[in-house]
């Protein structure tokens, strides 16, 4: 007998749910982008040292935010899917991944181009961003250990001990890479704002990082039916799904 | 499962002591992957393997130190002699034989005088041989499974592997095994499951 | 008679048994193992080729010079660690053995280190005086060297059992097990180059020291069930 919150668990109940979700977090996110995009470019004020060039962390620091959060989320899916060994759990982290490569990228590039003005140089060894690079490669390990191994059960329990792996690793790194940039830093530069950060700034960086989460949720959410659907693809109920013109017109 | 392929499924049988379990059928039809199922090395999808009446995965080691496994793979070095090879195997499970009861093994096993030559040199058959000449030494193991032991032998080792099952099964033990050729195990109590394609 | 007394001492016999065999495998392979070391040196050496023979910049870019040489022959040497035998079968029967894998893994990695890592340590201060190292530089890099292989063949291991009988399993490695290297890279190049301008080592060999008792708690345990998914 299972417990009936394990109903959840099942491919085929999350995939219509799951369905249903996407929309709304999709006009969430939209909702919230517009919301954010407005506060950080027609009510934030300007900034008396960096001008206007430092807008571009409302969408640099949610992006760093979630690239971490998301590693977190998802070596929590490996964890579970290794420990109870769930199948779905091993989905959700495999379509987090991309998201969170997604949102690491994005926050490395608008690093860069926050950089260049400020700075003068498109990249500097900030141990932030040096961070920030290294959590580019786990998830790009991660997602290329999966996409190597043939086997779906292999390929999702390798990859999820490499997650756990780097997910004990990423405190380790971190501080190294900290303690490594403290001993080189020339006279240049910090990441460190200013204290005095304007509540409009503040707002608008918690609506843009809401609106992340919505389309990391969407995003994750849409891949997720794509794998259960790969993945299930011989069951009865996809072939049912399949079967019947309208919903296979739909889906 | 193989893949996203059902390999098998509704299978249940049970092995008595003294009896062995020949599982036969076509390739793919799934007899390495229950023989691996059997030793732990893969858990099968649903369902459960159970060692005197308790699941094999609670057991875990202790289970492990009842049963001998060979499989596809002869685990045998090619840099290393045949003495070595098994020297190394035997000594993996904690035995410590003499060096004279390991030459006469091989030697019974018909490699008298291939003993220190590097597993490189040998045929498919003499490896084979090799891997075998370990089940002469783990008689105290009551478990044995072994997937097609009888491949590339000929018709002598086919014999003293027979010899050495049926000694086995005489002491009470459990032998499962799979094997193309027609397993003649006579005086002793086989069953036969028949894996279909 | 003493059942928990006897397992012990199997467990040890077993344990030097697994050492001595992947010792005697590595003599018999030799050039595999040379493979490696020679590739630390000519690494090493080709750096003041492309830089320039300026003594100064040399002091000054060879401890990360050696160290990044050092993570990228051991990485280099990982595919020999359970590669061929996974291939032959002999993983298959240490993950079914009554022993536990963790310790056979970690001797595997223990003859691993002794056939990769030491000579890296050994070869070390030779490639440091081409750079004009002065001589506490050199005993930080071997000091250092000593510490951090170790680290790099357990943490490697890990990488290695993942991509057992992977498609591009080389590159893949690389992909996997260099941004684990990292803290080590950081803190062993950070030792030569603080005892070069006088400073203290303390810290970094203490820290040093410390990844060397984690990664050895915990990377063997990590290898093995690696090692149990590959051999699925």
């Amino acid at each position: 007998m299972e417990l009936n919150i394990w109903r959840f668990a099942s491919p085929q109940v999350i995939y219509p749910i799951a369905g249903r979700m996407v929309p709304v977090f999709m006009a969430l996110a939209a909702l919230f982008t517009l919301a954010g995009l407005y506060i950080a470019f027609f009510v934030a004020p300007t900034d008396f040292q960096q001008g206007e060039s430092y807008r571009i962390i409302f969408i640099h620091v949610p992006a760093a935010w979630m690239s971490m959060l998301i590693y977190l989320v998802m070596a929590f899916w490996c964890a579970v899917g290794m420990i109870m060994n769930t199948r779905l759990s091993f989905m959700m982290a495999l379509a987090l991944a991309p998201t969170g490569a997604f949102m690491t990228f994005i926050a490395l590039w608008t690093g860069a181009l926050w950089g260049k003005p400020t700075w003068g140089t498109w990249w500097v060894w900030d141990a932030r961003l040096t961070s920030e690079l290294i959590l580019l490669f786990l998830y790009v390990g991660f997602m290329s250990l999966h996409a190597a191994i043939d086997d779906v059960r292999r390929a999702d329990r390798a990859a999820g001990l490499l997650a756990l792996v780097g997910v004990v690793n990423v405190p380790i790194i971190y501080f190294s890479v900290q303690w490594w940039n403290t001993l080189h830093q020339g006279a240049s530069v910090s990441l460190t704002r200013a204290p005095s950060m304007a509540s409009t700034m503040l707002a608008g960086m918690l609506v843009m990082t809401i609106a992340a989460w919505m389309y990391g949720i969407a995003m994750s959410l849409m891949r997720l039916r794509t794998i259960v659907l790969e993945r299930e693809a011989d069951s009865d109920w996809v072939q049912e799904l399949f079967a019947s013109p309208a919903c296979g017109a739909k889906a | 499962m193989r893949g996203q392929r059902r390999l098998f499924g509704d299978l249940n049988f049970r092995v008595p002591p003294g009896e062995a379990l020949w599982v036969s059928g076509p390739n793919g039809s799934g007899k390495t992957s229950l023989l691996r199922m059997l030793c732990t090395l893969l858990a099968p999808e649903a369902g459960e393997v159970r060692w005197r009446g308790r699941p094999v995965r609670s057991l875990g080691e202790a289970y492990r130190a009842e049963l001998v496994y060979l499989g596809h793979a002869p685990a045998v070095k090619d840099d290393l002699s045949g003495l070595e090879n098994l020297r190394f195997a035997l000594a993996q499970e904690g035995r410590r034989v003499s060096e004279a009861a390991l030459v006469d093994a091989l030697r019974s096993f018909g490699l008298a005088g291939r003993e220190d030559l590097p597993a490189r040199v040998l045929s498919q058959g003499q490896r084979r041989r090799v891997s075998l000449a370990r089940l002469l030494f783990c008689g105290d193991r009551p478990l044995w499974i072994l997937d097609e032991p009888l491949t590339a032998l000929d018709a002598q080792a086919v014999e003293l592997v027979r010899a050495l099952i049926s000694g086995h099964l005489g002491r009470d033990g459990l032998v499962v095994l799979t094997s193309h050729q027609e397993v003649d195990l006579s005086g002793v109590k086989v069953q036969q499951l028949r894996m279909v394609g | 008679m003493n059942p928990a007394h006897e397992g012990r001492a199997g467990l040890a016999a077993v344990f030097v048994s697994v050492v001595q065999r992947d010792l005697l495998l590595a003599v018999r392979r030799r050039a595999d193992v040379l493979t490696s070391f020679f590739f630390f040196i000519i690494v090493v050496s080709l750096f003041p080729l492309g830089v320039g023979p300026e003594p100064n910049t040399l002091r000054e870019i060879a401890p990360g010079v050696v160290w990044v040489a050092a993570l990228l022959a051991s990485m280099l040497a990982l595919q020999r660690l359970l590669a061929s035998d996974y291939a032959d079968g002999t993983l298959e029967q240490l993950a079914l053995s009554a022993q536990p894998l963790t310790l056979l893994v970690l001797a595997k990695i223990l003859a691993h280190w002794l056939v990769t890592g030491i000579p890296l340590v050994l070869i070390a201060p030779l490639l440091g005086l081409q750079f004009d190292l002065p001589v506490e530089g050199l005993v930080a890099m071997t000091a250092g060297l000593l510490l951090g292989t170790p680290v790099l063949s357990l943490v490697g291991a890990i990488g290695a059992a993942l991509t057992l009988g992977v498609r591009g399993a080389g590159g893949l490695v690389a992909l996997l097990v260099l941004p684990l290297y990292i803290p080590v890279l950081i803190f062993g190049a950070g030792a030569v180059s603080a005892a070069v301008s006088g400073q203290s080592v303390e810290g970094h060999m203490s820290l040093l020291a410390a990844f060397l008792l984690f990664s050895l708690a915990a990377a063997p345990w990590a290898s093995a069930a690696a090692i149990r998914i590959a051999v699925e």
